[in-house]
């Protein structure tokens, strides 16, 4: 087994407000793989996104990393001065965001950023910058990409500007890509490309991914594993075909259970009652607790880990030894 | 049963000319967006209709028509038989205000933050003189508000007290104020997570079973369409491309763009069925492509396709607009 | 009407929390479910008072040194504007008590001043401090009437502006247009100077209200033109449309709906507007066109005292000038503070 590429732990992320410390993500743990594909699928305020930008190192002020560590090859990336973070970022760790629109600078030729970030973090000749934006444009799927690379981003479309996003992100060819929910702003259809682009695109270039996103179904067709987050803490994590068809975590399986499904038909949905908790009221034990339907004693007083279930791994009580030796 | 609104060839045209100094100046023609292009269904009383399509497609105009929000430039609607554009512009339209309502997308825009919930919720029974005493008035928001599964409580707090799932079953409350029999849904659930959105699903279920309304849902999500619908229409730039009950559009889609649609959702379940690549994007509405809009990315398209525009069929008990189904090709 | 809904959770106490700040995308996620069902019970939503005071804004207020200092300095001129009966320690406009031995005192800390005249006097025995307590309260008058009829009338017009569109709207921004092609001054004047002709034995009263009015004409474009912003941005939110949809008329959407929306910036324009109102009828009062000198207001003082200015009584000009200065940028200051205090960008 190789080393991890990334390595987070026990990351803890606040946001200190006049009202008392927010704690945003509680003892966070996990690794991705060389190569590999590992998707972060949690609902509105679950943390999905802040532990994308903790792990680029663009969290918003006054929001810091109060406790454990981010390792990017084996070395602390969390506490680095910003100069050398700024090396870090874009060279070894790409990111994708939402917004098409606003990810690219409208008054700037689209191959002005690409052979500015190119030539930024890769020793190479303006020549040789533009040969190698004209390829990954190529690559991209943009037609004609010789001659369109000197137009603006307002003159793409916007699964074209995403296409246009993901390009400049492999341009210092990193080893890893942070993409948060870079399908979510676009049509079913485009979804689609985009999705099988950047998968095809990462396995060619070699670049692991981490995939923030809610949405199932997009993680069901590209990720290699997936972590599942509840309140600013991991609730279940495991390869995505094991955490999707054999779910370990009450609240993972109440989640599959509310997607409503394409092949079969159903009266009601399954439904989870009540709602995530604010950050400022997350319960003591486990955050679910209180809506949870295989509730105990032992999950209102004590957090669980993540505890080995089946092939994957869940923070959940109901997998703890001594209740399967019971069971 | 009769059919309780009857849409027939609905258009409506958006004028985005350039201001007529600039038109002038720069020589630059008129320009015209045809958001809704001929659209004909009919609903039928206690049933839900489904518009699904992609952004630009025009089935939130179609929505806004509807309710009145908009005046079609052709076309008509009518509901129980009688003229709604017409009515709706004149102050016997009143009364039909109240039989048809809407819930819109955006649960944080939908309430106007500076109000409480209880006046919210009122609005509609103050406009139509609904209740006689302020405390009959708020004993009937608090039925509403239980109605929804919310606490009669509530009516004293503001909007942003309350979660986007919240809220949005805060504007179906004020929505069942009058009593409606038909409301016009636009993506009421796009906008929420998951599992809320089971929950506001489930309330409009149970709502719509309990008493006979009838729904025209708006969504792009054909998952959730397909959970509540009856009938589901599929458009494309304005137009209705296919017309159907629900099992055959699911079990057998006969336009290819509803067969692109289809295939285009991620499959949750992994079964590793096969999937055609999806082509191309949808055209600036601006400059739609002639003849049958969907052409450029139709991987049936033929000479006919390209001059002549296909009209919404009935084929074999579905609504289909293609050449290609017509002729037996596909 | 019964209901056999699936048990959905109902909404739950609420402490009112400020926004967080931009923790993933939730703002104001609902607390956890039944836990918190039997607080629900016992805490009911709390006043407006309570609520201000818990709020950002006063949170704001409290910890910014200069917006305190700056309210402490405008409520203390206010506060000597409006009680200038009893606060000052003479009554400069009262014939009786002046005594002309007492006149062009220097202020008290100098060489021939007297402490009964703090700031000295003027070249008729008048107490300088009073008179700046009661000339303040006539530039404060005038400048707060003003803004209020500006914003009245440019809040109406953007109101009307932004929400019918077409050519209402077109006709009122071109009248806008045209009226900031006019320095504000030479408009006061205008306006000023006919109102002088076509009232030539004007009554006191009459005065004020041609200066006001003239002052209110160079301001009211700032408020139709941000009122008309915000107001074609929130015509197109839902709730309006909703609003549509149930059958409430125009007239009461405006008034209802949108104008409680977007009454925000008006205040920070306000504030801002009320210094620039009093500079400006100082600015008249000083060219001799402003108020009546039976009443004087700062700038007249200002004017008064500019004659004295190269015989070295300094005081009698420099006295109001400061003052005016004083309250024009307390006033400024706070407008600064609110706008940045109101701006959700930057909380």
């Amino acid at each position: 087994m190789s080393a991890p590429l990334l390595e987070v732990r026990n990351l803890r992320v606040e946001f200190p407000t006049r009202r008392g410390t927010l704690v945003a993500l509680d003892d966070i743990s996990f690794s991705i793989a060389p190569g590999e594909i590992l998707g972060v699928v949690g609902e509105s305020g679950a943390g999905k996104s802040l532990t994308g930008s903790a792990i680029i190192g663009l969290l918003d002020p006054p929001g810091r990393v109060a406790a454990g560590q981010i390792l990017f090859q084996g070395r602390r990336i969390d506490n680095l001065p910003y100069e050398q973070m700024r090396a870090v970022r874009g060279r070894h760790i790409g990111a994708i965001f939402q917004d098409p629109l606003t990810s690219l600078n409208p008054l700037y030729t689209i191959g002005r950023q690409l052979t500015e970030t190119i030539q930024t973090h890769l020793n190479v000749s303006n020549d040789e910058a533009r040969k190698r934006a004209i390829r990954l444009l190529q690559e991209t799927g943009i037609p004609a990409a010789a001659a369109r690379i000197d137009q603006f981003p307002h003159q793409f479309s916007g699964g074209m500007r995403q296409r246009v996003v993901i390009a400049l992100a492999l341009a210092a060819e990193p080893q890893l890509i942070v993409a948060d929910e870079p399908t979510t702003a676009l049509d079913v259809s485009i979804q689609a490309q985009i999705i099988s682009l950047l998968k095809r695109l990462c396995k060619q270039h070699g670049a692991a991914v981490m995939l923030v996103t809610h949405d199932m179904g997009v993680i069901a067709e590209t990720c290699d594993r997936v972590a599942v987050m509840y309140a600013g803490r991991i609730a279940e994590i495991g390869p995505v075909h094991d955490v999707i068809h054999s779910p370990a975590h009450p609240y993972t399986v109440g989640l599959m259970g509310s997607i409503p499904a394409m092949d079969e038909e159903r009266e009601r949905l399954l439904q989870i009652d009540g709602a995530m908790p604010r950050l400022t009221n997350i319960p003591p034990g486990c955050a679910f607790n209180p809506r949870c339907p295989r509730v105990f004693d032992r999950c209102r007083i004590e957090r669980p880990d993540l505890l080995a279930a089946g092939n994957t791994r869940a923070a959940c009580w109901l997998h703890a030894v001594d209740m399967k030796v019971a069971a | 049963m009769s059919a309780l609104v009857q849409v027939r060839d609905l258009s409506k045209v958006f004028n985005v000319s350039a201001p007529w100094l600039n038109r002038v100046i720069e020589r630059r023609p008129r320009q015209f967006v045809h958001a809704v292009d001929g659209v004909s269904f009919s609903i039928e009383s206690g049933k839900t209709l489904a518009l699904v399509g992609e952004s630009g497609c025009g089935k939130s105009t179609v929505a806004r028509l509807l309710v009145g929000l908009h005046e079609p430039t052709r076309g008509t609607v009518s509901y129980d038989g009688t003229d709604a554009t017409a009515a709706l512009r004149s102050p016997s339209g009143r009364e039909l205000r109240r039989r048809m309502q809407m819930i819109f997308q955006d649960p944080y825009a939908s309430l106007n933050p500076r109000w409480k919930v209880l006046d919210i919720v009122a609005e509609p029974l103050r406009e139509h003189a609904l209740s006689t005493t302020e405390k009959e008035l708020q004993e009937r928001v608090g039925e509403l508000l239980s109605s929804v599964g919310l606490a009669p409580a509530d009516m004293e707090k503001f909007p942003h007290q309350f979660s986007g799932g919240q809220r949005q079953r805060i504007s179906i409350a004020r929505a069942l104020a009058t009593q409606p029999e038909f409301l016009v849904c636009d993506e009421p659930t796009s906008a929420l997570d998951v599992s809320v959105q089971a929950q506001v699903l489930n309330i409009m279920k149970a709502l719509q079973r309990e008493r006979g309304l009838t729904y025209l849902f708006i969504s792009h999500n054909l998952a959730v369409v397909r959970h509540v619908s009856d009938q589901v229409g599929v458009m494309y730039l304005g137009r209705l491309v296919e017309l159907s009950d629900k099992a055959q559009l699911f079990a057998r889609p006969r336009h290819p763009y509803t067969r692109m649609l289809l295939d285009a959702i991620p499959d949750i379940h992994m079964s590793g069925r096969s999937r055609t690549p999806v082509q191309g994007e949808v055209p600036n509405p601006l400059n739609p492509p002639s003849g049958c809009s969907f052409h450029p990315r139709c991987p049936h398209a033929n000479e006919r396709c390209k001059a002549e525009r296909p009209a919404l069929l009935s084929i074999n008990g579905v609504f289909v607009a293609c050449h290609a189904v017509e002729e037996g090709r596909i | 009407m019964s209901t056999t809904l699936p048990p959905v959770t109902p909404a739950t106490t609420v402490t009112p929390v400020g926004p967080i700040g931009s923790v993933g995308r939730a703002a104001s996620a609902a607390p956890s479910g039944p836990v918190a069902t039997e607080a629900r019970v016992a805490t009911a939503a709390p006043g407006a008072l309570g609520r201000f005071f818990d709020g950002d804004l006063w949170f704001s207020f409290r910890t910014s040194p200069v917006a305190m200092m700056a309210a402490f300095i405008a409520v203390v001129c206010i506060f000597c504007a409006t009680f200038a009966d009893w606060v000052a320690p003479h009554n400069p406009f009262d014939l009786a008590t002046l005594e002309l031995s007492d006149s062009r005192l220097p202020p008290a800390w100098e060489e021939g001043g007297s402490s009964k005249y703090l700031l000295g006097t003027d070249d008729q025995g008048r107490d300088i401090l009073s008179a700046l307590m009661y000339g303040a309260r006539i530039s404060l008058l005038v400048g707060l009437a003003s803004v209020l009829v500006s914003m009245v009338v440019g809040v109406s017009l953007g109101l009307l502006s932004g929400f019918v569109g077409g050519k209402v709207d077109a006709f009122i921004m071109r009248i806008c247009d045209v009226m900031l092609s006019f320095p504000s001054i030479l408009i006061a004047l205008l306006v000023d100077g006919v109102g002088r002709a076509m009232f030539p034995n004007a009554h006191e009263t009459l005065a004020f209200g041609v200066l006001i009015v003239a002052i209110s004409l160079t301001g009211w474009v700032q408020y139709a033109r941000t009122v008309r912003g915000s107001t074609m941005v929130e015509r197109n939110k839902e709730y309006v449309q909703a609003a549509r949809v149930i059958g409430v008329n125009r007239l009461r959407i405006m008034r209802k709906h949108v104008l409680p929306n977007v009454l925000g910036p008006v205040f920070v324009l306000a504030t801002i507007q009320v210094a620039s109102a009093i500079i400006i009828e100082a600015t008249l009062s000083f060219l001799g066109v402003g108020v009546p000198p039976t009443t004087p207001s700062l700038g007249t003082l200002i004017r008064v005292g500019n004659d004295f200015l190269f015989s070295g009584e300094w005081w009698i000009t420099i006295f109001p000038g400061a003052m005016l200065v004083l309250i024009a940028l307390s006033v400024n200051l706070l407008g600064d503070w609110l706008r940045d205090a109101l701006n959700p960008r930057l909380r």
